[in-house]
């Protein structure tokens, strides 16, 4: 199979292009649509845009909160000390192998369930909901459930691996447990978007497949998985940037103990532990630049439609 | 190439529809047979059983003499093409006519040769490198036909190929269609809804109405000696006319005036046991401007006022409107739904008549009208059954 990779072209909003040849009315409308477009401006710049535009003058200063009159300009000083401590890659390096293994494991399990919802014929709505369970309980609440579990002579889950194992202890142990909540939290949520991309493969052009003469698994591989491509793309899109930001598991299981923090942890542990704005802000952009470079891979290379844009022509 | 049998095929779905019932036919290796009627009769499901989309409930099925009922559609060897083309969006017109043999693992190179012939054949070879989005309806269309034929399959299946093109695309292709199987050759078993379709094309026509075939036969004998009411309405364009008639002594009276009955019908309708409330049917070339009818031709004058007059060049329409046509009939009511008719809203009984183009006929004003007598049918109405031509339907 190939995909193709250039027919799918992102679809980038075009500018209007020939200027001052708008007419009377044209330039009343576009004055409407700005004046009704202000209100959302407004609340987006206050949420958004100036928490973020602080967050980058933070950290451009040596700002400790411990010692807030030491607080001076040191430019892109803290960035320096972040890219060459190894505390930041070994956070990156975890975060990156989370990252990858839990959306690659959620990605099969939830084509799997997405297929058995799509063919249920009776009870598709109990199926559904009952799929859908693990997502609609809070992150936090679940992960103290998975942390009972796995303690050493109070967890149910412990009680079943050979005595005198603390699987929470153990850094690659620590980091498969922690995998493991995030595929059991978040694959009901791919699944139904790979649910809705499923929905939009047409029945005839399966049949014909059938007809044509191929096997269930020729037909998922060579018709069904190509026609649903845009749909995995954003289901990816969307679960790779959740994540790359992954916090309330660590947080909850190990928090960030025997090297299992992400770079969420270790941003929170600079700005929150030990006060450290400057550092702190640092981290955090770092990672929003890491996000935003995730996204536009998607957008850019695969060819994911972004969200909100022009859907996808085919 | 293959006969293909089906015999006493039913469909019966979970909640206990009957799709199908009891449904009987040889098709001849190398034939074209049509399987026609409205929305819901049982014709796609019929197809799709053939094909292996849906189970068979009951009765057997027959390929080249194999009984296929538990094999899947890949072990059938019958190509299909569908309504929406079903066309794979992402390959290209070469990859969408080559996958059934890439699946079958044929060598490249014939492939390659074969999907060339077939575009040859109809037209495309300049199109090969393209995407289905890309090409118009006819194109596409053209696709799926080039899917089914480089596999050289036993049988082709078409579900309604035509519905989705226009109008005069229909026609031209409809006339591709059976040139193709006349040239290769191949059993073909062609669904759709359209009976001038099911006219022009097919060897043989069966007629579906509620899951149970009505009558099988050729297009002309359909026309000439349908079995049933249902039938008689359905098949021909504009369609037949109907009339309540009661039996009196020599004729049948009806609105149009008394129908005089001759020795054949007589013994006919008496053989029958025929009740003396019937039903007659008129098909509208039966009808002619009495002016014009010379005085050696034995029919029936009558009088009636013409509502409007549509001339298409070779013929005049003529519509009028009767009271008191038959009421009450499922299978009229049925039609009437079928052709939109009962949605038009028309009040009265509407009676169509094809006449010659040198009719004086003028709208709002009477005229005398000639029905060749020998032509009409008559059907009872319990029944729905054809008392005209009593034969069953041949198989």
């Amino acid at each position: 199979m190939s995909p193709p990779a250039a027919e799918t072209e992102a679809a980038a909003p075009s500018a209007p292009g020939r200027r001052g040849e708008l007419s009377e009315g044209a330039r009343q409308e576009r004055r409407l649509g700005l004046l009704l477009c202000a209100p959302a401006v407004v609340v987006m710049v206050a949420v958004t845009a100036y928490p973020i535009a602080y967050a980058i003058y933070l950290s451009l200063q040596r700002y400790d909160l411990r010692f807030p009159d030491q607080a001076h300009w040191v430019g892109f000083g803290n960035y320096g000390a972040v890219l060459t401590s190894p505390f930041w890659w070994q956070a990156l390096w975890v975060t990156v192998l989370i990252t990858v293994v839990s959306v690659a494991v959620e990605l099969v399990l939830g084509m799997a369930l997405a297929l058995v919802m799509h063919r249920a014929i009776f009870g598709r709505g109990t199926v559904r909901t009952a799929v859908l369970i693990p997502y609609g309980i809070v992150t936090v609440v679940a992960a103290y459930s998975w942390q009972y579990a796995w303690t050493p002579g109070t967890g149910y889950l412990a009680a079943l691996l050979p005595a005198g194992s603390a699987p929470l202890t153990d850094q690659w142990q620590a980091i498969g447990l922690i995998i493991l909540a995030e595929v059991w939290k978040t694959t009901p949520f791919m699944a139904l978007l790979l649910l809705a991309g499923l929905a939009l493969v047409p029945g005839e052009t399966v049949r014909a497949a059938m007809v044509d003469g191929a096997t269930f698994w020729q037909r998922l591989w060579l018709v069904i998985l190509p026609l649903m491509k845009p749909a995995i793309l954003v289901a990816l899109l969307f679960r790779t940037l959740d994540a790359f930001r992954i916090f309330d598991n660590i947080y909850v299981l190990t928090g960030g103990s025997n090297d299992t923090g992400s770079v969420s942890i270790l941003g929170y542990d600079n700005l929150f532990t030990a006060l450290n704005l400057g550092i702190g802000s640092a981290i955090s952009v770092l990672i929003f630049l890491c996000v935003a470079a995730i996204a536009f891979l998607f957008i850019k290379i695969f060819g994911a439609a972004a969200p909100g844009g022009e859907p996808e022509r085919r | 190439m293959a006969e293909i049998v089906l015999d006493g095929i039913t469909k019966r779905y979970p909640d206990g529809a009957l799709a199908v019932r009891d449904f009987n036919l040889t098709i001849a290796d190398g034939e074209f047979v049509i399987l026609v009627g409205p929305s819901g009769c049982g014709k796609s499901t019929t197809l799709n059983m053939i094909a292996g989309l849906e189970d068979i409930t009951e009765g057997t099925l027959r390929i080249d003499g194999r009984v296929v009922n538990d094999r899947a559609p890949k072990d059938r060897d019958i190509a299909m093409v569908f309504q929406s083309y079903a066309l794979y969006p992402h390959m290209n017109v070469r990859d969408n006519m080559g996958f059934a043999l890439r699946l079958a693992k044929v060598d490249k190179a014939v492939i390659r040769t074969k999907v060339e012939e077939a575009a040859r054949i109809l037209d495309l070879t300049q199109h090969l490198d393209r995407k289905p989005a890309n090409l118009s309806g006819g194109q596409r269309q053209r696709v799926a036909m080039g899917r089914a034929i480089v596999r050289d399959p036993k049988a082709f299946l078409m579900d309604e190929p035509l519905s989705n093109l226009d109008a005069k695309l229909r026609v031209q292709m409809r006339t591709q269609i059976a040139a193709l199987q006349r040239r290769l050759g191949t059993t073909t078993v062609y669904v759709t809804h359209d009976q001038v379709e099911a006219m022009t094309l097919g060897d043989r026509v069966v007629v579906m109405r509620g899951g149970l075939v009505q009558q099988v036969g050729t297009p002309q004998h359909l026309y000439d000696a349908p079995v049933n009411l249902f039938v008689a309405g359905f098949i021909g364009s504009p369609g037949m006319n109907f009339l309540g008639a009661t039996l009196e002594q020599n004729a049948l009276r009806t609105s149009l005036g008394d129908l005089a009955v001759d020795d054949r019908l007589r013994r006919l309708l008496e053989r029958q046991d025929a009740p003396r409330e019937l039903i007659v049917g008129i098909r509208p070339e039966d009808f002619e401007d009495a002016a014009l009818v010379g005085e050696r031709r034995t029919g029936q004058a009558c009088t009636a006022t013409v509502d409007v007059r549509e001339s298409v060049g070779s013929d005049v329409y003529v519509h009028f409107t009767q009271e008191g046509g038959p009421a009450g009939i499922t299978e009229l009511a049925e039609l009437a739904a079928d052709s939109g008719l009962a949605d038009t809203g028309m009040r009265g009984h509407r009676i169509v008549a094809r006449l010659d183009p040198a009719t004086r006929a003028a709208e709002g004003s009477p005229m005398d009208l000639w029905i060749d007598t020998s032509r009409i049918h008559v059907f009872d109405p319990a029944t729905g059954a054809n008392l005209t031509h009593p034969e069953r339907a041949e198989y």
